[in-house]
Protein backbone atom coordinates (compact mmCIF):
# COMPACT_ATOMS: atom_id res chain seq x y z
CA UNK A 1 0.00 0.00 0.00
CA UNK A 2 2.80 2.26 0.99
CA UNK A 3 5.28 1.70 -1.99
CA UNK A 4 2.38 1.86 -4.18
CA UNK A 5 1.12 5.44 -2.78
CA UNK A 6 5.06 6.88 -3.34
CA UNK A 7 5.15 5.36 -6.93
CA UNK A 8 1.67 7.16 -7.44
CA UNK A 9 3.14 10.37 -6.51
CA UNK A 10 5.99 10.35 -9.00
CA UNK A 11 3.99 9.84 -12.18
CA UNK A 12 2.48 12.65 -14.37
CA UNK A 13 -1.36 13.78 -13.70
CA UNK A 14 -2.64 11.58 -17.11
CA UNK A 15 -1.16 8.35 -15.97
CA UNK A 16 -2.49 8.97 -12.25
CA UNK A 17 -5.99 9.42 -13.63
CA UNK A 18 -6.06 5.99 -15.69
CA UNK A 19 -4.41 4.23 -12.23
CA UNK A 20 -6.97 5.60 -9.84
CA UNK A 21 -9.77 4.27 -12.09
CA UNK A 22 -7.80 1.28 -12.44
CA UNK A 23 -7.49 1.08 -8.63
CA UNK A 24 -11.69 1.65 -8.20
CA UNK A 25 -12.02 -0.98 -10.21
CA UNK A 26 -10.09 -3.37 -7.85
CA UNK A 27 -11.89 -1.44 -4.92
CA UNK A 28 -13.27 -4.20 -2.70
CA UNK A 29 -16.72 -2.99 -3.34
CA UNK A 30 -16.40 -2.39 -6.71
CA UNK A 31 -16.21 -6.08 -7.44
CA UNK A 32 -18.77 -7.12 -4.77
CA UNK A 33 -20.85 -4.67 -6.83
CA UNK A 34 -20.37 -6.42 -9.86
CA UNK A 35 -20.60 -10.15 -8.57
CA UNK A 36 -23.92 -9.06 -7.16
CA UNK A 37 -24.68 -7.23 -10.20
CA UNK A 38 -26.57 -10.20 -11.72
CA UNK A 39 -28.89 -11.22 -9.27
CA UNK A 40 -29.25 -7.12 -9.12
CA UNK A 41 -30.78 -7.06 -12.74
CA UNK A 42 -32.93 -10.73 -12.42
CA UNK A 43 -34.88 -8.96 -9.44
CA UNK A 44 -35.15 -5.46 -10.44
CA UNK A 45 -36.12 -6.54 -14.16
CA UNK A 46 -38.26 -9.53 -13.59
CA UNK A 47 -39.81 -9.07 -9.95
CA UNK A 48 -40.33 -5.53 -8.71
CA UNK A 49 -40.49 -4.25 -12.06
CA UNK A 50 -43.18 -6.58 -12.89
CA UNK A 51 -44.42 -6.17 -9.12
CA UNK A 52 -45.36 -2.21 -9.91
CA UNK A 53 -46.34 -3.14 -13.32
CA UNK A 54 -49.53 -5.12 -12.01
CA UNK A 55 -50.22 -2.04 -9.87
CA UNK A 56 -50.18 -0.22 -12.98
CA UNK A 57 -52.16 -2.76 -15.30
CA UNK A 58 -55.11 -3.04 -12.46
CA UNK A 59 -55.93 0.72 -13.29
CA UNK A 60 -56.50 0.22 -17.48
CA UNK A 61 -59.32 -1.27 -18.87
CA UNK A 62 -60.08 -4.52 -20.77
CA UNK A 63 -57.93 -3.74 -23.85
CA UNK A 64 -55.59 -1.90 -21.55
CA UNK A 65 -55.98 1.64 -23.97
CA UNK A 66 -57.55 3.83 -21.31
CA UNK A 67 -57.18 4.76 -17.55
CA UNK A 68 -59.89 3.35 -15.54
CA UNK A 69 -58.52 4.44 -12.02
CA UNK A 70 -60.24 2.27 -9.89
CA UNK A 71 -62.93 1.02 -11.53
CA UNK A 72 -61.38 -2.32 -11.65
CA UNK A 73 -61.35 -2.64 -7.89
CA UNK A 74 -64.75 -1.12 -7.43
CA UNK A 75 -66.41 -3.37 -10.13
CA UNK A 76 -64.60 -6.38 -8.37
CA UNK A 77 -66.88 -5.24 -5.13
CA UNK A 78 -70.18 -5.41 -7.14
CA UNK A 79 -69.02 -9.03 -7.74
CA UNK A 80 -71.04 -11.67 -5.61
CA UNK A 81 -67.57 -14.46 -7.06
CA UNK A 82 -65.02 -12.32 -5.54
CA UNK A 83 -66.37 -11.58 -1.97
CA UNK A 84 -66.68 -15.54 -2.19
CA UNK A 85 -63.11 -15.54 -3.31
CA UNK A 86 -62.18 -13.39 -0.43
CA UNK A 87 -64.46 -15.52 2.21
CA UNK A 88 -62.50 -19.18 0.40
CA UNK A 89 -59.18 -17.32 0.19
CA UNK A 90 -59.13 -16.99 3.98
CA UNK A 91 -61.11 -20.25 4.91
CA UNK A 92 -58.61 -22.67 2.71
CA UNK A 93 -55.10 -20.65 4.09
CA UNK A 94 -56.20 -20.31 7.61
CA UNK A 95 -57.63 -23.81 8.27
CA UNK A 96 -55.04 -25.49 6.40
CA UNK A 97 -52.00 -23.56 8.17
CA UNK A 98 -53.88 -24.47 11.25
CA UNK A 99 -54.05 -28.05 10.64
CA UNK A 100 -51.10 -28.69 9.07
CA UNK A 101 -49.03 -27.07 12.02
CA UNK A 102 -51.05 -29.28 14.37
CA UNK A 103 -50.19 -32.39 12.57
CA UNK A 104 -46.88 -31.74 12.20
CA UNK A 105 -46.14 -30.91 15.76
CA UNK A 106 -48.23 -34.41 16.80
CA UNK A 107 -46.13 -36.20 14.24
CA UNK A 108 -42.58 -34.58 15.02
CA UNK A 109 -43.40 -35.56 18.89
CA UNK A 110 -44.19 -39.42 17.52
CA UNK A 111 -40.86 -39.15 15.80
CA UNK A 112 -39.23 -37.44 18.63
CA UNK A 113 -40.59 -40.04 20.90
CA UNK A 114 -38.63 -43.35 18.97
CA UNK A 115 -35.11 -44.61 19.20
CA UNK A 116 -32.84 -42.54 17.22
CA UNK A 117 -32.40 -45.00 15.16
CA UNK A 118 -35.16 -46.03 13.63
CA UNK A 119 -35.94 -41.84 13.08
CA UNK A 120 -34.26 -41.46 10.09
CA UNK A 121 -36.79 -44.10 8.31
CA UNK A 122 -39.76 -42.46 9.94
CA UNK A 123 -38.81 -39.16 8.81
CA UNK A 124 -37.64 -40.32 5.37
CA UNK A 125 -40.83 -41.67 5.02
CA UNK A 126 -43.40 -39.06 6.29
CA UNK A 127 -41.47 -36.33 4.12
CA UNK A 128 -42.49 -37.73 0.78
CA UNK A 129 -46.13 -36.01 -0.08
CA UNK A 130 -43.63 -32.77 0.42
CA UNK A 131 -40.76 -34.03 -2.19
CA UNK A 132 -43.58 -35.24 -4.71
CA UNK A 133 -44.32 -31.79 -7.07
CA UNK A 134 -48.06 -31.07 -6.28
CA UNK A 135 -49.04 -31.36 -9.48
CA UNK A 136 -48.69 -34.97 -9.44
CA UNK A 137 -49.62 -35.64 -6.19
CA UNK A 138 -53.15 -33.54 -6.77
CA UNK A 139 -53.57 -35.95 -10.05
CA UNK A 140 -53.43 -38.78 -7.75
CA UNK A 141 -55.65 -37.41 -5.30
CA UNK A 142 -58.25 -36.36 -8.35
CA UNK A 143 -58.17 -40.30 -8.96
CA UNK A 144 -58.55 -40.80 -5.60
CA UNK A 145 -62.09 -38.11 -5.71
CA UNK A 146 -63.24 -39.87 -8.73
CA UNK A 147 -67.21 -39.53 -9.12
CA UNK A 148 -67.36 -42.76 -10.17
CA UNK A 149 -64.19 -44.68 -9.59
CA UNK A 150 -63.54 -43.36 -6.02
CA UNK A 151 -61.13 -45.66 -4.44
CA UNK A 152 -61.91 -43.89 -0.88
CA UNK A 153 -66.03 -44.44 -1.85
CA UNK A 154 -65.32 -48.16 -2.60
CA UNK A 155 -63.98 -48.32 0.95
CA UNK A 156 -66.83 -46.50 2.18
CA UNK A 157 -69.10 -48.63 0.61
CA UNK A 158 -67.81 -51.71 1.68
CA UNK A 159 -68.62 -50.46 5.39
CA UNK A 160 -71.85 -49.55 4.33
CA UNK A 161 -71.83 -45.84 3.89
CA UNK A 162 -72.99 -43.63 1.21
CA UNK A 163 -70.42 -42.30 -1.38
CA UNK A 164 -69.43 -39.25 -1.26
CA UNK A 165 -69.02 -36.10 -3.88
CA UNK A 166 -65.34 -35.16 -2.71
CA UNK A 167 -65.31 -32.67 -5.33
CA UNK A 168 -68.72 -32.71 -6.63
CA UNK A 169 -70.63 -30.31 -4.26
CA UNK A 170 -69.61 -27.23 -2.97
CA UNK A 171 -69.01 -28.37 1.19
CA UNK A 172 -67.52 -31.57 0.39
CA UNK A 173 -65.09 -29.91 -2.72
CA UNK A 174 -64.10 -27.23 0.18
CA UNK A 175 -62.83 -30.04 2.15
CA UNK A 176 -61.46 -31.40 -0.55
CA UNK A 177 -58.86 -28.93 -1.40
CA UNK A 178 -57.91 -28.12 2.05
CA UNK A 179 -57.20 -31.74 2.97
CA UNK A 180 -54.70 -31.84 0.18
CA UNK A 181 -53.22 -29.26 1.55
CA UNK A 182 -52.48 -30.35 4.38
CA UNK A 183 -51.67 -33.60 3.05
CA UNK A 184 -48.75 -31.87 1.28
CA UNK A 185 -47.87 -29.17 3.72
CA UNK A 186 -48.13 -31.01 7.28
CA UNK A 187 -44.65 -32.70 6.25
CA UNK A 188 -42.70 -29.55 5.88
CA UNK A 189 -43.72 -28.41 9.58
CA UNK A 190 -42.95 -31.85 10.37
CA UNK A 191 -39.57 -31.66 9.79
CA UNK A 192 -39.39 -27.55 10.92
CA UNK A 193 -40.70 -28.70 14.28
CA UNK A 194 -38.59 -31.88 14.65
CA UNK A 195 -35.76 -29.65 14.52
CA UNK A 196 -36.77 -27.28 17.03
CA UNK A 197 -37.54 -30.59 19.13
CA UNK A 198 -34.10 -31.89 18.51
CA UNK A 199 -32.77 -28.04 19.95
CA UNK A 200 -34.77 -28.19 23.33
CA UNK A 201 -31.87 -29.03 26.04
CA UNK A 202 -32.71 -32.54 27.68
CA UNK A 203 -31.71 -30.89 31.30
CA UNK A 204 -34.45 -28.61 30.98
CA UNK A 205 -37.15 -31.74 30.56
CA UNK A 206 -35.12 -33.46 33.36
CA UNK A 207 -35.58 -30.52 35.60
CA UNK A 208 -38.77 -30.14 34.61
CA UNK A 209 -39.54 -34.23 35.52
CA UNK A 210 -37.47 -33.40 38.85
CA UNK A 211 -40.54 -31.30 40.05
CA UNK A 212 -43.09 -33.26 38.99
CA UNK A 213 -44.16 -32.06 35.77
CA UNK A 214 -46.83 -34.01 33.70
CA UNK A 215 -46.14 -34.65 30.19
CA UNK A 216 -49.03 -32.42 29.36
CA UNK A 217 -47.36 -29.59 31.63
CA UNK A 218 -43.86 -30.44 29.78
CA UNK A 219 -45.44 -29.14 26.77
CA UNK A 220 -46.64 -26.56 28.21
CA UNK A 221 -43.90 -25.09 30.23
CA UNK A 222 -40.59 -26.32 28.39
CA UNK A 223 -41.69 -27.65 24.51
CA UNK A 224 -44.01 -24.59 23.43
CA UNK A 225 -42.02 -21.46 24.52
CA UNK A 226 -38.60 -23.09 23.26
CA UNK A 227 -40.19 -23.67 19.76
CA UNK A 228 -42.13 -20.56 20.14
CA UNK A 229 -40.11 -18.95 17.46
CA UNK A 230 -39.70 -21.83 14.70
CA UNK A 231 -43.78 -22.18 15.06
CA UNK A 232 -44.24 -18.85 14.41
CA UNK A 233 -42.16 -18.56 11.62
CA UNK A 234 -42.71 -21.58 9.68
CA UNK A 235 -46.71 -20.61 10.15
CA UNK A 236 -46.38 -17.30 8.64
CA UNK A 237 -44.51 -19.09 5.89
CA UNK A 238 -46.53 -21.55 5.43
CA UNK A 239 -49.40 -18.44 5.41
CA UNK A 240 -47.60 -17.00 2.90
CA UNK A 241 -47.68 -20.50 0.40
CA UNK A 242 -50.84 -21.38 1.25
CA UNK A 243 -52.60 -17.86 0.44
CA UNK A 244 -50.99 -17.39 -2.99
CA UNK A 245 -51.35 -21.50 -3.99
CA UNK A 246 -52.79 -22.23 -7.18
CA UNK A 247 -51.89 -25.71 -8.09
CA UNK A 248 -53.90 -27.88 -6.14
CA UNK A 249 -57.12 -25.69 -6.74
CA UNK A 250 -56.30 -25.42 -10.06
CA UNK A 251 -56.12 -29.18 -10.56
CA UNK A 252 -58.48 -30.32 -8.18
CA UNK A 253 -61.61 -28.43 -8.84
CA UNK A 254 -60.13 -25.84 -11.29
CA UNK A 255 -62.59 -23.55 -9.11
CA UNK A 256 -66.10 -25.73 -9.75
CA UNK A 257 -68.59 -26.27 -8.86
CA UNK A 258 -70.08 -22.98 -9.66
CA UNK A 259 -66.53 -20.81 -8.93
CA UNK A 260 -67.00 -21.94 -4.88
CA UNK A 261 -63.78 -23.39 -4.45
CA UNK A 262 -61.59 -20.56 -6.48
CA UNK A 263 -58.62 -18.58 -4.56
CA UNK A 264 -57.49 -15.55 -5.41
CA UNK A 265 -54.62 -17.47 -7.85
CA UNK A 266 -56.86 -19.47 -9.46
CA UNK A 267 -59.41 -16.74 -10.04
CA UNK A 268 -57.06 -14.26 -11.38
CA UNK A 269 -55.67 -17.29 -13.73
CA UNK A 270 -59.16 -17.96 -14.87
CA UNK A 271 -59.79 -14.05 -15.24
CA UNK A 272 -56.44 -12.57 -16.48
CA UNK A 273 -55.39 -15.74 -19.06
CA UNK A 274 -58.46 -17.06 -20.09
CA UNK A 275 -60.68 -14.77 -19.91
CA UNK A 276 -58.02 -12.16 -21.34
CA UNK A 277 -59.05 -9.25 -19.13
CA UNK A 278 -55.27 -9.09 -17.56
CA UNK A 279 -56.16 -5.65 -15.82
CA UNK A 280 -58.82 -7.26 -14.23
CA UNK A 281 -56.97 -10.36 -13.20
CA UNK A 282 -53.94 -8.18 -11.81
CA UNK A 283 -56.61 -6.09 -9.87
CA UNK A 284 -57.67 -9.94 -8.37
CA UNK A 285 -54.45 -11.20 -7.47
CA UNK A 286 -53.14 -7.47 -6.14
CA UNK A 287 -55.60 -8.22 -3.28
CA UNK A 288 -53.08 -11.10 -1.72
CA UNK A 289 -50.67 -8.19 -0.94
CA UNK A 290 -52.47 -6.76 2.45
CA UNK A 291 -51.97 -10.20 4.10
CA UNK A 292 -48.68 -11.52 2.50
CA UNK A 293 -47.19 -8.02 3.35
CA UNK A 294 -48.51 -8.46 7.10
CA UNK A 295 -46.93 -11.87 7.37
CA UNK A 296 -43.55 -10.97 5.72
CA UNK A 297 -43.39 -7.95 8.43
CA UNK A 298 -43.32 -10.35 11.56
CA UNK A 299 -41.09 -12.63 9.58
CA UNK A 300 -38.44 -9.98 8.67
CA UNK A 301 -38.85 -8.55 12.51
CA UNK A 302 -38.05 -12.02 13.33
CA UNK A 303 -35.08 -12.83 11.05
CA UNK A 304 -33.49 -9.30 12.02
CA UNK A 305 -34.20 -9.92 15.75
CA UNK A 306 -32.11 -12.98 15.63
CA UNK A 307 -29.45 -11.22 13.38
CA UNK A 308 -29.04 -8.90 16.24
CA UNK A 309 -28.60 -11.52 18.61
CA UNK A 310 -25.83 -13.18 17.01
CA UNK B 1 -41.70 -45.57 35.21
CA UNK B 2 -40.25 -48.37 32.40
CA UNK B 3 -43.87 -49.37 32.12
CA UNK B 4 -45.19 -45.80 31.10
CA UNK B 5 -42.25 -45.63 28.36
CA UNK B 6 -43.21 -48.28 26.61
CA UNK B 7 -46.77 -47.39 26.81
CA UNK B 8 -45.95 -43.98 25.17
CA UNK B 9 -43.37 -45.96 22.79
CA UNK B 10 -45.84 -47.74 21.64
CA UNK B 11 -48.70 -45.33 20.99
CA UNK B 12 -45.97 -43.91 19.08
CA UNK B 13 -45.74 -46.59 16.62
CA UNK B 14 -49.47 -46.80 16.44
CA UNK B 15 -50.21 -43.05 15.31
CA UNK B 16 -46.86 -43.44 13.21
CA UNK B 17 -48.04 -46.15 10.81
CA UNK B 18 -51.58 -44.10 11.14
CA UNK B 19 -49.95 -41.05 9.69
CA UNK B 20 -47.73 -43.04 7.65
CA UNK B 21 -50.84 -44.57 5.93
CA UNK B 22 -52.42 -40.94 5.56
CA UNK B 23 -49.10 -39.81 3.71
CA UNK B 24 -48.50 -42.26 1.73
CA UNK B 25 -51.97 -43.49 0.19
CA UNK B 26 -51.27 -41.78 -3.02
CA UNK B 27 -48.25 -42.14 -4.37
CA UNK B 28 -48.61 -46.27 -3.92
CA UNK B 29 -52.44 -45.88 -5.70
CA UNK B 30 -50.53 -44.15 -7.79
CA UNK B 31 -48.04 -47.19 -8.49
CA UNK B 32 -51.33 -49.48 -8.23
CA UNK B 33 -53.28 -48.01 -11.06
CA UNK B 34 -50.36 -47.20 -13.24
CA UNK B 35 -49.99 -51.36 -13.31
CA UNK B 36 -53.84 -51.99 -14.34
CA UNK B 37 -54.91 -52.23 -17.75
CA UNK B 38 -57.83 -49.47 -18.60
CA UNK B 39 -60.41 -52.75 -19.04
CA UNK B 40 -59.47 -53.32 -14.96
CA UNK B 41 -59.72 -49.65 -14.40
CA UNK B 42 -63.11 -49.62 -15.29
CA UNK B 43 -64.25 -53.02 -13.95
CA UNK B 44 -66.34 -53.00 -10.76
CA UNK B 45 -63.31 -54.91 -8.76
CA UNK B 46 -61.41 -53.83 -5.56
CA UNK B 47 -59.37 -50.74 -6.61
CA UNK B 48 -56.82 -51.14 -3.92
CA UNK B 49 -55.33 -54.49 -5.62
CA UNK B 50 -53.55 -55.41 -9.05
CA UNK B 51 -55.55 -58.31 -10.39
CA UNK B 52 -53.98 -58.51 -13.82
CA UNK B 53 -50.51 -56.41 -13.09
CA UNK B 54 -49.00 -55.23 -16.33
CA UNK B 55 -46.43 -53.12 -17.85
CA UNK B 56 -48.23 -51.86 -20.41
CA UNK B 57 -48.77 -48.14 -19.70
CA UNK B 58 -44.76 -47.82 -18.46
CA UNK B 59 -44.37 -48.96 -22.11
CA UNK B 60 -46.47 -46.83 -23.95
CA UNK B 61 -45.43 -43.72 -22.23
CA UNK B 62 -42.00 -44.33 -22.85
CA UNK B 63 -41.98 -45.02 -26.37
CA UNK B 64 -44.92 -42.20 -27.31
CA UNK B 65 -43.16 -39.43 -28.52
CA UNK B 66 -44.82 -36.75 -27.02
CA UNK B 67 -44.31 -38.10 -23.43
CA UNK B 68 -40.63 -37.83 -24.05
CA UNK B 69 -40.69 -34.47 -25.25
CA UNK B 70 -42.30 -33.40 -21.95
CA UNK B 71 -39.81 -35.36 -19.97
CA UNK B 72 -36.83 -33.68 -22.16
CA UNK B 73 -38.00 -30.48 -22.07
CA UNK B 74 -38.60 -30.61 -18.32
CA UNK B 75 -35.08 -32.14 -17.90
CA UNK B 76 -33.78 -29.16 -20.11
CA UNK B 77 -34.77 -26.75 -18.31
CA UNK B 78 -34.13 -27.89 -14.62
CA UNK B 79 -30.72 -28.28 -15.56
CA UNK B 80 -30.02 -25.29 -17.18
CA UNK B 81 -32.16 -23.28 -14.71
CA UNK B 82 -29.94 -24.66 -11.81
CA UNK B 83 -26.96 -23.87 -13.41
CA UNK B 84 -27.93 -20.48 -14.39
CA UNK B 85 -29.17 -19.84 -11.06
CA UNK B 86 -26.06 -20.90 -9.26
CA UNK B 87 -23.80 -18.38 -11.50
CA UNK B 88 -26.27 -15.92 -10.30
CA UNK B 89 -26.54 -16.57 -5.91
CA UNK B 90 -23.33 -18.27 -5.44
CA UNK B 91 -21.42 -14.64 -6.44
CA UNK B 92 -24.17 -12.35 -5.06
CA UNK B 93 -24.09 -14.78 -1.43
CA UNK B 94 -20.48 -14.08 -1.18
CA UNK B 95 -20.18 -10.51 -2.04
CA UNK B 96 -23.14 -9.68 0.13
CA UNK B 97 -21.69 -11.97 2.97
CA UNK B 98 -18.35 -10.97 2.67
CA UNK B 99 -17.10 -8.04 0.99
CA UNK B 100 -19.55 -5.32 1.94
CA UNK B 101 -20.36 -2.44 -0.49
CA UNK B 102 -23.52 0.31 0.07
CA UNK B 103 -26.50 -0.76 0.20
CA UNK B 104 -25.56 -4.43 0.59
CA UNK B 105 -26.77 -4.99 4.21
CA UNK B 106 -30.72 -4.08 2.56
CA UNK B 107 -30.17 -6.06 -0.50
CA UNK B 108 -29.62 -9.41 1.40
CA UNK B 109 -32.79 -8.34 3.46
CA UNK B 110 -34.27 -7.48 0.31
CA UNK B 111 -33.26 -10.97 -1.24
CA UNK B 112 -35.06 -12.58 1.41
CA UNK B 113 -38.04 -10.30 0.80
CA UNK B 114 -38.28 -10.95 -2.70
CA UNK B 115 -38.39 -14.64 -1.73
CA UNK B 116 -41.88 -13.79 -0.39
CA UNK B 117 -43.33 -12.77 -2.92
CA UNK B 118 -45.57 -15.42 -4.43
CA UNK B 119 -45.47 -16.32 -8.75
CA UNK B 120 -49.30 -15.81 -8.37
CA UNK B 121 -49.12 -12.05 -7.71
CA UNK B 122 -46.43 -12.21 -11.06
CA UNK B 123 -47.75 -14.33 -13.56
CA UNK B 124 -49.97 -11.59 -14.96
CA UNK B 125 -47.70 -8.76 -15.65
CA UNK B 126 -44.86 -10.85 -17.04
CA UNK B 127 -47.68 -12.08 -19.29
CA UNK B 128 -48.14 -8.44 -20.79
CA UNK B 129 -44.44 -7.72 -19.90
CA UNK B 130 -43.51 -10.35 -22.76
CA UNK B 131 -46.09 -9.29 -25.12
CA UNK B 132 -45.29 -5.78 -25.28
CA UNK B 133 -41.06 -7.07 -25.69
CA UNK B 134 -43.17 -8.48 -28.38
CA UNK B 135 -44.04 -5.51 -29.96
CA UNK B 136 -40.95 -3.46 -29.82
CA UNK B 137 -38.83 -6.05 -30.48
CA UNK B 138 -40.71 -8.56 -33.03
CA UNK B 139 -39.07 -12.09 -30.33
CA UNK B 140 -41.95 -13.99 -29.82
CA UNK B 141 -41.39 -14.99 -26.07
CA UNK B 142 -44.62 -16.65 -25.16
CA UNK B 143 -45.07 -20.44 -26.44
CA UNK B 144 -41.59 -21.52 -26.26
CA UNK B 145 -40.10 -24.12 -23.66
CA UNK B 146 -36.99 -21.27 -23.16
CA UNK B 147 -38.96 -18.45 -21.78
CA UNK B 148 -38.75 -21.11 -18.61
CA UNK B 149 -35.20 -20.17 -18.41
CA UNK B 150 -35.92 -16.39 -17.78
CA UNK B 151 -38.87 -16.32 -15.48
CA UNK B 152 -37.57 -19.84 -13.62
CA UNK B 153 -34.14 -18.15 -11.74
CA UNK B 154 -37.05 -15.61 -9.82
CA UNK B 155 -38.40 -18.88 -7.82
CA UNK B 156 -35.09 -20.44 -7.09
CA UNK B 157 -32.54 -17.71 -6.97
CA UNK B 158 -33.50 -15.49 -3.62
CA UNK B 159 -33.84 -18.52 -1.86
CA UNK B 160 -30.50 -20.02 -3.03
CA UNK B 161 -28.39 -16.59 -2.15
CA UNK B 162 -30.17 -16.35 1.32
CA UNK B 163 -28.93 -20.02 2.06
CA UNK B 164 -25.53 -19.42 0.31
CA UNK B 165 -25.65 -16.43 2.56
CA UNK B 166 -26.61 -18.11 5.43
CA UNK B 167 -23.31 -20.99 4.90
CA UNK B 168 -21.05 -18.39 3.58
CA UNK B 169 -21.56 -16.37 7.17
CA UNK B 170 -20.47 -19.74 9.28
CA UNK B 171 -17.41 -20.27 7.64
CA UNK B 172 -14.57 -18.16 9.80
CA UNK B 173 -13.03 -15.04 9.05
CA UNK B 174 -9.93 -15.77 9.62
CA UNK B 175 -10.27 -18.36 6.58
CA UNK B 176 -10.39 -15.85 3.63
CA UNK B 177 -8.53 -13.28 5.61
CA UNK B 178 -5.34 -15.87 5.29
CA UNK B 179 -6.28 -16.39 1.62
CA UNK B 180 -6.00 -12.81 1.23
CA UNK B 181 -2.80 -12.62 2.82
CA UNK B 182 -1.06 -15.43 0.51
CA UNK B 183 -2.03 -13.03 -2.38
CA UNK B 184 -5.33 -14.97 -3.45
CA UNK B 185 -8.17 -12.48 -5.47
CA UNK B 186 -11.54 -12.18 -4.16
CA UNK B 187 -12.76 -14.45 -6.79
CA UNK B 188 -9.57 -17.13 -5.93
CA UNK B 189 -10.86 -16.97 -2.30
CA UNK B 190 -14.43 -17.77 -3.76
CA UNK B 191 -13.47 -20.90 -5.78
CA UNK B 192 -10.45 -22.41 -4.07
CA UNK B 193 -11.93 -21.43 -0.50
CA UNK B 194 -15.02 -21.04 -0.58
CA UNK B 195 -17.08 -23.01 -2.54
CA UNK B 196 -14.82 -26.42 -1.28
CA UNK B 197 -15.84 -24.93 2.48
CA UNK B 198 -19.67 -24.49 2.01
CA UNK B 199 -20.05 -27.52 0.03
CA UNK B 200 -23.41 -28.95 1.23
CA UNK B 201 -25.04 -25.62 1.53
CA UNK B 202 -24.24 -25.82 -2.12
CA UNK B 203 -25.87 -28.89 -2.94
CA UNK B 204 -28.65 -28.25 -0.72
CA UNK B 205 -29.03 -24.94 -2.62
CA UNK B 206 -28.67 -27.23 -5.92
CA UNK B 207 -31.37 -29.75 -4.88
CA UNK B 208 -33.82 -26.74 -3.72
CA UNK B 209 -33.54 -25.48 -7.57
CA UNK B 210 -33.90 -28.60 -9.34
CA UNK B 211 -36.91 -29.75 -7.00
CA UNK B 212 -38.72 -26.25 -7.84
CA UNK B 213 -37.92 -25.84 -11.12
CA UNK B 214 -39.62 -29.14 -11.85
CA UNK B 215 -42.36 -29.07 -9.50
CA UNK B 216 -43.39 -25.57 -10.94
CA UNK B 217 -46.49 -25.54 -12.98
CA UNK B 218 -48.43 -21.99 -13.53
CA UNK B 219 -45.65 -20.52 -15.69
CA UNK B 220 -46.03 -23.11 -18.12
CA UNK B 221 -49.53 -22.93 -17.60
CA UNK B 222 -49.77 -19.58 -18.37
CA UNK B 223 -46.66 -19.20 -20.65
CA UNK B 224 -46.84 -22.33 -23.26
CA UNK B 225 -49.34 -23.90 -24.85
CA UNK B 226 -48.58 -25.90 -27.84
CA UNK B 227 -47.21 -29.60 -26.62
CA UNK B 228 -43.99 -29.89 -28.01
CA UNK B 229 -43.26 -27.11 -25.57
CA UNK B 230 -44.73 -28.03 -22.27
CA UNK B 231 -42.75 -29.46 -19.65
CA UNK B 232 -44.45 -32.48 -17.54
CA UNK B 233 -46.62 -30.99 -14.67
CA UNK B 234 -48.74 -29.09 -17.61
CA UNK B 235 -48.14 -31.96 -20.19
CA UNK B 236 -49.61 -34.72 -18.41
CA UNK B 237 -52.69 -32.65 -17.34
CA UNK B 238 -53.18 -31.09 -21.02
CA UNK B 239 -52.39 -33.95 -23.05
CA UNK B 240 -53.57 -37.34 -21.39
CA UNK B 241 -56.65 -35.37 -19.98
CA UNK B 242 -58.58 -35.45 -23.14
CA UNK B 243 -61.86 -33.69 -22.93
CA UNK B 244 -63.69 -36.05 -20.34
CA UNK B 245 -62.32 -39.26 -21.32
CA UNK B 246 -59.25 -39.56 -18.80
CA UNK B 247 -57.15 -42.67 -18.93
CA UNK B 248 -56.15 -43.01 -15.34
CA UNK B 249 -53.84 -45.52 -15.88
CA UNK B 250 -51.26 -43.52 -18.14
CA UNK B 251 -51.72 -40.58 -15.61
CA UNK B 252 -51.07 -42.14 -13.20
CA UNK B 253 -48.08 -44.12 -14.56
CA UNK B 254 -46.80 -40.34 -16.28
CA UNK B 255 -47.65 -38.57 -13.20
CA UNK B 256 -45.54 -41.21 -11.37
CA UNK B 257 -42.37 -40.96 -13.71
CA UNK B 258 -42.84 -37.23 -12.98
CA UNK B 259 -42.62 -37.78 -9.78
CA UNK B 260 -39.15 -39.62 -9.77
CA UNK B 261 -36.49 -37.53 -10.56
CA UNK B 262 -37.15 -35.59 -7.33
CA UNK B 263 -37.95 -38.56 -5.26
CA UNK B 264 -34.71 -40.53 -6.18
CA UNK B 265 -32.89 -37.52 -5.55
CA UNK B 266 -34.18 -36.85 -2.12
CA UNK B 267 -33.88 -40.71 -1.49
CA UNK B 268 -30.35 -40.57 -2.22
CA UNK B 269 -29.29 -36.98 -0.68
CA UNK B 270 -32.00 -36.68 1.93
CA UNK B 271 -29.53 -35.09 4.18
CA UNK B 272 -29.21 -32.05 1.95
CA UNK B 273 -32.81 -31.87 0.78
CA UNK B 274 -33.57 -31.46 4.56
CA UNK B 275 -30.75 -29.07 5.40
CA UNK B 276 -32.13 -26.75 2.67
CA UNK B 277 -35.71 -26.91 3.82
CA UNK B 278 -35.04 -25.76 7.44
CA UNK B 279 -31.44 -23.65 6.45
CA UNK B 280 -34.70 -21.17 5.18
CA UNK B 281 -35.90 -20.44 8.84
CA UNK B 282 -33.35 -21.17 10.97
CA UNK B 283 -30.05 -19.29 9.19
CA UNK B 284 -29.64 -16.11 9.26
Amino acid sequence: MVDAAIRAEGVKSGARKRTSLRRMMQRKSTIAFFMALPLITLISLLVLYPAGYSLHLATLNKSMERFVGFGNFTFLFTRETFWMVVQQSCIFAITAVIFKALIGFVVAHFVHNIPAKGQRKWRGMLLVPWVIPPAMSCLAWLWLFDPSYSAFNWLIALFGGDPVPWTGNTYWARFSVILVNIWIGAPFFMIMYLAALKSVPEQLYEAAAIDGASWWQRIWYVTLPMMRNIIAITALFSLIVTFANFDIVRIMTAGGPIDTTHVFATWSFRVGIEGADIPLGASVSLFMVPILTVAAVFILRDITRRGNES
Amino acid sequence: MSRDRTWALRWSYFFLVLFAIFFLVPPIYMLITSLKTSAEISAATNPWWVFHPTLGNYIQLLTSNQYLTFFRNSAVVSVFVVAVTMLISVPAAFALSRMRFWGSATLATGVFLTYLIPETLLFLPLFKMFAVFNELTGIELINHWWILLIVYPTLTVPFCTWIMIGYFASIPKELDEAALIDGAGWIQTLVMIFIPVALPGLIAATIFAFTVSWAQFLYPLAFTTSADQLVLPVGIITSLIKGDVFNWGQIMTGALLGAAPPLIIYAFLMDYYIAGLTAGATKG
